[in-house]
């Protein structure tokens, strides 16, 4: 029983930040039908921006060595304005292209911002020390539940609270949804596209700043490649989800979270290091039973 | 009237003959007048020029984009290495590999062969569920593969070594037969896309629905499509393993991915010619960005780039491409025969990816 419990809140965890990720790449694809590659630069350059910038091997904390709410504040302050400016250099010009494109852009955006960082940085994994307070347990009977996990599941049940109503009771939330469901009608009730797409990109860049950080208590490293499975992820959470939806988005990367757990616990050991293989699989079997997803959006299907 | 019926036949086959006599043109010269690393650098683009050309018999024609095709480069690649490397370590540090293999070496053509026949069935099989799906669903399901087969081999030890390199293989591929594969790929991807499944195909890519409509059966010539992609760029991932002699999984990874999709979409993603020229085009930039690298001297002063320098301009300039010339150098055109009777085709219809 404590060891079902114990994987349960494992997985609960793992599934947060997959959730935390799908939802800032499912916002921007609602709104504007871009699969943003990006978001993984947007959550390595988070963790990133804690060190001074040096090709040292060892890193020497910056930000990171400040009090944690500064240090988060400027965190997501930095992955904003990056996620806003990528908006304004690349993917406003790129604004009329069809998916296809856009994806390509952003894939390209994503190779060269990966690269900038091997510049600045260097390749090598740097070991980054800001959650090492939290790997302390609380201790409930048998159950080790580990600090990180419960703040984890915190944050991301708060940002998810906070957006859900952001978008249901704000003007700019519901501008946003309305742009989702339809980009050319909410333009023509005198939306603002740049102002809603901007606002996206921010809320996207917030998003990918918790991950950052949560990321990197949890593996204590920083490596160029960081954010990239993470985001691979949740493309296939955004896609078993259901396309365009945020709830889709969320319950693809806790499902995908969950499976994860629960694979790695009944995968024989020689099987266990195949253990992503078995996800993406599934995916695809997902896929092959519903191919719209679990929560299906209308808006997303071509109208004649 | 014979030759005026060889003037339409050399019309029609002009877009491919053009590219053909291009590259040939390029060996030749190099051939002539290059050193060592010329050759490297021309082999090194024919066996790109393989890969794009494969990534263009689905992409370009079906409109859908793939991340996951490398990982045929990276199946056809692991099979030649199976078949043909290093006999004396096989056994020991390949235990996994059933007898056959590890016991044996195959001859270089018949490896080549069956390597390629082995990559084409996986994505036939593949692709059958993936093709299904919708577009841009079907683009994130493609990721989806190129990630498990990146995790199967990467983790494979008794195999496929995981992800460490495989040393020892044969190295064949010279220029001329670079040269002939590339002329190969190019002959099968103009015949394709000329041919009633290719148009059928491109029709469904101009708009899905009409063409559904029209009766065509969309997933099943995108099928077709993808499986002879998948063909083309085994066929690539072989040639690089007998190019380079040295293989890891790694190689066969986004980066992979990204610059043979760049090479495309900068030539331009809807024509044979822009999957030639934008290898063409992109492998001379990275020469000379590698020549930047390595560093020279200009009226005495050395000039050296950091490395990494190089992967940030081509990025750079891909983004700069998208925004300025969405479709490519080439526009989507082909080569049109550029005198006397034209083929039937009236017009170019605005391509547009969807």
């Amino acid at each position: 029983m404590t060891l079902i419990l114990q994987n349960l809140i494992d997985a609960i965890a793992l599934g947060s930040l997959y959730a935390l990720t799908a939802l800032g790449v499912g916002l921007l694809f609602g709104v504007m039908r871009l699969i943003n590659f990006a978001h993984a630069n947007f959550i390595t350059i988070g963790a990133y921006s804690l060190i001074v910038p040096s090709t040292n091997a060892i890193a020497t904390l910056a930000i990171g060595s400040w009090h944690w709410a500064a240090m988060t504040t400027a965190v997501v302050a930095i992955v904003m304005v990056l996620a806003v400016a990528t908006e304004l250099i690349v993917f406003r010009p790129l604004r009329r292209a069809d998916p296809a494109t856009l994806l390509v852009g952003s894939f390209a955006l994503a190779y060269a911002l990966q690269y900038v960082i091997l510049l600045v940085y260097d390749g090598r994994p740097k070991a980054v020390d800001i959650g090492s307070s939290l790997t302390e347990p609380f201790l409930i009977g048998a159950l080790r539940i580990p600090r990180l996990e419960v703040l984890t599941i915190a944050v991301t049940v708060a940002l998810i609270v906070a957006l859900a109503l952001f978008l249901k009771r704000t003007r700019y939330g519901i501008q946003i949804r309305a742009a989702a469901e339809d980009f050319r009608m909410a333009r023509l009730l005198g939306v603002s596209a740049d102002r809603v797409i901007a606002i996206a990109f921010a809320l996207s860049g917030l998003l990918a700043a918790a991950v950052s950080l949560l990321f990197l208590s949890r593996t204590g490293m920083v490596a160029p490649r960081m954010g990239l499975p993470l985001v691979l992820i949740a493309f296939v959470a955004t896609v078993i989800g259901g396309m365009g939806s945020l709830v889709g988005a969320a319950v693809g990367g806790f499902t995908v979270g969950f499976v994860s757990v629960v694979l790695q616990v009944i995968l024989p050991l020689e099987l266990r290091q195949f253990r992503d293989g078995f996800v993406y699989l599934l995916v695809i079997a997902v896929l092959l039973w519903r191919p719209a997803g679990l929560i299906q959006v209308r808006a997303i299907k071509e109208r004649v | 009237m014979a030759s005026r019926r060889a003037v339409v036949i050399v019309a029609w086959a002009w877009p491919a003959l053009s590219l053909i006599a291009l590259l040939a043109a390029i060996v030749a010269a190099a051939a002539l007048w290059g050193g060592s690393i010329t050759d490297r650098v021309v082999t090194d683009a024919l066996v790109k020029i393989v890969i794009v050309v494969g990534l263009y018999i689905f992409i370009g024609n079906s409109g859908v984009m793939s991340f996951g095709s490398i990982a045929f480069m990276a199946i056809g690649a692991y099979a030649a290495a199976w078949q043909t490397c290093c006999p004396r370590l096989k056994p020991i540090n390949m235990s996994g590999l059933p007898d056959f293999l590890r016991l044996n070496t195959v001859d270089l053509l018949p490896a080549a062969l069956s390597s390629v026949t082995f990559a084409t069935v996986l994505a036939a099989i593949i692709g059958f569920p993936i093709m299904r799906l919708s577009g841009l669903a079907a683009s994130i399901a493609t990721f989806a593969v190129l990630a498990v087969v990146n995790v199967i081999y990467g983790n494979w030890d008794r195999v496929t070594l995981g992800t460490n390199s495989v040393v020892g293989i044969p190295r064949y591929v010279d220029m001329w037969i670079a040269l002939g594969c590339a002329a190969l790929a190019i002959v099968a991807a103009y015949l394709y896309q000329r041919s009633p499944s290719g148009r059928r195909l491109r029709a469904a890519s101009q708009d899905e629905v009409a063409a559904k409509a029209a009766g065509i059966d969309v997933p099943r010539e995108r099928l077709i499509a993808w499986t002879l992609s998948a063909a083309f760029v085994g066929l690539g991932g072989v040639l690089y393993a007998h190019n380079i002699g040295v293989i890891t999984i790694n190689n066969f990874y986004l980066d992979m991915t990204f610059i043979t999709l760049a090479m495309l979409v900068i030539g331009g993603l809807r024509s044979l010619s822009g999957a030639v020229l934008g290898v063409v085009v992109l492998a001379t930039a990275q020469e000379l960005l590698r020549q930047v690298e390595l560093g020279f001297t200009v009226g005495g002063i050395a000039i050296k780039s950091p490395p990494g320098v190089q992967e940030v301009v081509i990025g750079v300039a891909m983004v700069a491409i998208l925004v300025l010339r969405p479709a490519g150098l080439t526009g989507g055109r082909e080569f049109r025969w550029p005198l006397g009777p034209r083929d039937g085709e009236k017009g170019r219809v605005r391509s547009r990816l969807h």
